[in-house]
């Protein structure tokens, strides 16, 4: 159980005797099982707010292999607020431009044209060991601040025993085994978590049957930094669909759609993926091959993400296809929505029930990029004869007409779903611009000579702009921090064309996430008091 | 707006000439690209969700 299993891109936390051998079971207030980057996003949030965690992990580091190579906007906003964002965007490569091809034809390109005004562009292509590293350089510094997070590596829990008021874990490390009690245990261990199965919990989808090989290749190629997507590529063994997509450190991301019928060992052998490599680049490109995988998926889900006090995070509770980056991203966002509840709920400040809204907000996200990511893959892999028919009959008039385009769908790419009529929505009493509504997380804007969202840091904040705020400090102990701006700070107009619109001033009552929790054209202490009662999981 | 199932086309027989004459010539396959091709189009020029909704259906019965 507690040999690694997979080598390391770069050992993080390598593996000590741990104090706990053979002492009495410690409790802790956070356990996380596993750190990857939805356990390292959650624990870093946590513990910046204060909330001591434990982060178990079966390895001392991150894994070899890219695997997650798209970051999106709200991921890198996130992770800037955790201080790391700045880094991820240094070492990522920006890229907007997207070109699809039908056979040796480019049917169309697109831009992704980032709106200006923002600290983060829309997409950065970063691999998942530097984003992991980035994390944990960040919990270093925030240990050397004082946060109480603590990460142990080569610690395999092996049992999951949970009672009314706290979790009996199982440790298994070279040196022996231990137990530590939680009262919450935060289960980030991936999309064949461990401790789902401990528990007995089922995890239900669908399954596609398709295989895709992905080769990353490493060469000083002038291929320019863009995405470009095959349907049916006209390159020898292609399989059904391709994919280019540039990396940092000259390495490149290319994928083969190789059907269902496959022998993966054959596959995976070097002569053949250069085969068919060289079949895309031209036979004349030096490369050597950096990481090689052949990878099947499913869409499914958990049927709640909370089970008591052990509450699931990223691939163990939902598994997307790849197709619009929606796995490590929505990850990342279900750390941001639970680590604020949590550690409420730890410092006595919010219910328990608090909780319960972590597995409703996210569960409404997993549907969401389900649903998304289920379209492209079957527009990817026609499932029928028909759906062949209209699909290639969309690429075709792609090609030539505009109206078509929107219909091909190589992956919809990752975006925060707004919580629409969830339980901690406050009123949205503003006739105010739909995309800054009750629900949705707060679009950046840029402010003097920072940005709107550097201010958003990690507590609830009333905004108001062109307005004074209502006299209200804390609300059962949970701080309420005032943001008072006018029109006069806003120097490109993108305040308030997002969060003005046509009403001349607003207050918006914001949540630790960064996700608006109510609205109003103006507003009293109490109807404050009312809302952040509301977010807080004590309304009626 | 509702979908329109009363007769809306000039020259009725003129046009379903057209439409076969269109196929005319092409394998099956062919054909069903075309009509694929076709129906997206339309759809298009449609536009409306509703309507769209409602056409498929009354195809369906």
């Amino acid at each position: 159980m507690v040999g690694a299993t997979y080598p390391l891109a770069f050992t993080l936390y390598p593996y000590r005797t741990c104090v706990a051998l053979g002492a009495p079971p410690v409790r802790h207030p956070v356990l996380i099982i596993g750190g990857g980057p939805v356990g390292l996003a959650t624990a870093l949030d946590l513990g910046r707010k204060g909330t001591p965690v434990l982060v178990l992990d079966d390895h001392e580091g991150v894994g070899i292999g890219s695997r997650a190579i798209c970051f999106a906007k709200r991921t890198l906003e996130i992770s800037h607020r955790l201080g790391a964002g700045r880094a991820m965007l240094e070492k990522g490569v920006v890229w907007n431009v997207g070109k699809v091809f039908h056979g040796p034809d480019k049917v169309f390109e697109f831009n992704l044209l980032p709106e200006d005004g923002h600290r983060f562009p829309a997409f950065i292509n970063l691999q998942q060991p530097h984003f992991e590293r980035f994390l944990v350089e960040e919990i270093e510094k925030a240990r050397a601040d004082g946060a109480p997070i603590e990460i142990r590596g080569r610690n395999v829990v092996a049992g999951l025993d949970p009672q009314d008021d706290h979790v009996r874990v199982t440790v298994e490390t070279p040196d022996g085994q231990y137990d530590a009690l939680a009262d919450y245990v935060i289960a980030c261990d991936g999309a064949r978590s461990p401790a789902r199965d401990m528990l007995g919990l089922s995890f239900d989808g669908r399954v596609f049957e398709d295989n895709f090989l992905i080769a990353d290749v490493r060469m000083t190629a002038d291929f320019p930094t863009e995405r470009w997507f095959w349907f049916e590529p006209p390159f020898k063994n292609a399989g059904a669909s391709a994919l280019l997509h540039k990396q940092p450190d000259d390495i490149w991301r290319i994928d083969f759609q190789l059907g269902w019928d496959i022998d993966r060992d054959e596959e995976l052998k070097e002569d053949n993926i250069r085969a068919r490599v060289d079949a895309m680049l031209g036979g004349d490109v030096d490369y050597e091959l950096d990481w090689t995988s052949v990878y099947t998926f499913q869409c499914r889900r958990m049927k709640t993400f909370r089970h008591g006090r052990v509450l699931f995070a990223g691939d163990s509770a939902h598994q997307v296809s790849p197709f619009g980056a929606r796995g490590a991203n929505s990850g990342v966002q279900d750390a941001d929505n639970l680590a604020w509840k949590l550690d409420l709920v730890v410092k006595g400040q919010a219910p328990d029930r608090l909780l319960d809204s972590y597995s409703e907000e996210r569960i409404y996200g997993a549907d969401e990029n389900i649903l998304n990511s289920t379209r492209a893959t079957d527009f990817l892999t026609p499932k029928s004869d028909i759906s062949k028919i209209f699909r290639d009959a969309v690429l075709q008039l792609a090609g030539k007409h505009a109206f078509a385009r929107p219909m091909v769908n190589s992956g919809r790419l990752s975006v925060p779903c707004v919580y629409d009529g969830l339980s901690l929505n406050g009123p949205d009493s503003l006739a105010g611009p739909e995309r800054t509504r009750t629900g949705a997380a707060c679009p950046d804007a840029p402010l003097g000579d920072g940005y709107l969202l550097d201010r958003l840091t990690g507590g609830f904040t009333l905004l108001a702009i062109n307005t004074a705020t209502p006299d209200i400090a804390q609300v059962g102990g949970i701080a309420v921090s005032h943001l008072t701006l006018t029109t006069g700070d806003d120097p490109t107009g993108a305040l308030t064309a997002r969060y003005l619109g046509d009403t001349p001033a607003a207050l918006y009552l914001i949540r630790p996430d960064q996700h608006i929790a109510a609205r109003w054209a103006k507003a009293t202490a109490t109807d404050v008091e009312t809302a952040m009662r509301i977010a807080t999981g004590q309304g009626a | 707006m509702a979908l329109t199932l009363s007769s809306n086309i000039q020259d009725p027989d003129g046009f379903y000439d057209e439409l076969l004459a269109t196929h005319e010539g092409l394998s099956k396959d062919e054909s069903d690209a075309l009509n694929a091709r076709l129906i997206l189009i339309l759809a298009n020029h449609v536009g409306d969700r509703a309507v769209l909704r409602e056409a498929l259906q009354a195809a369906k019965e």
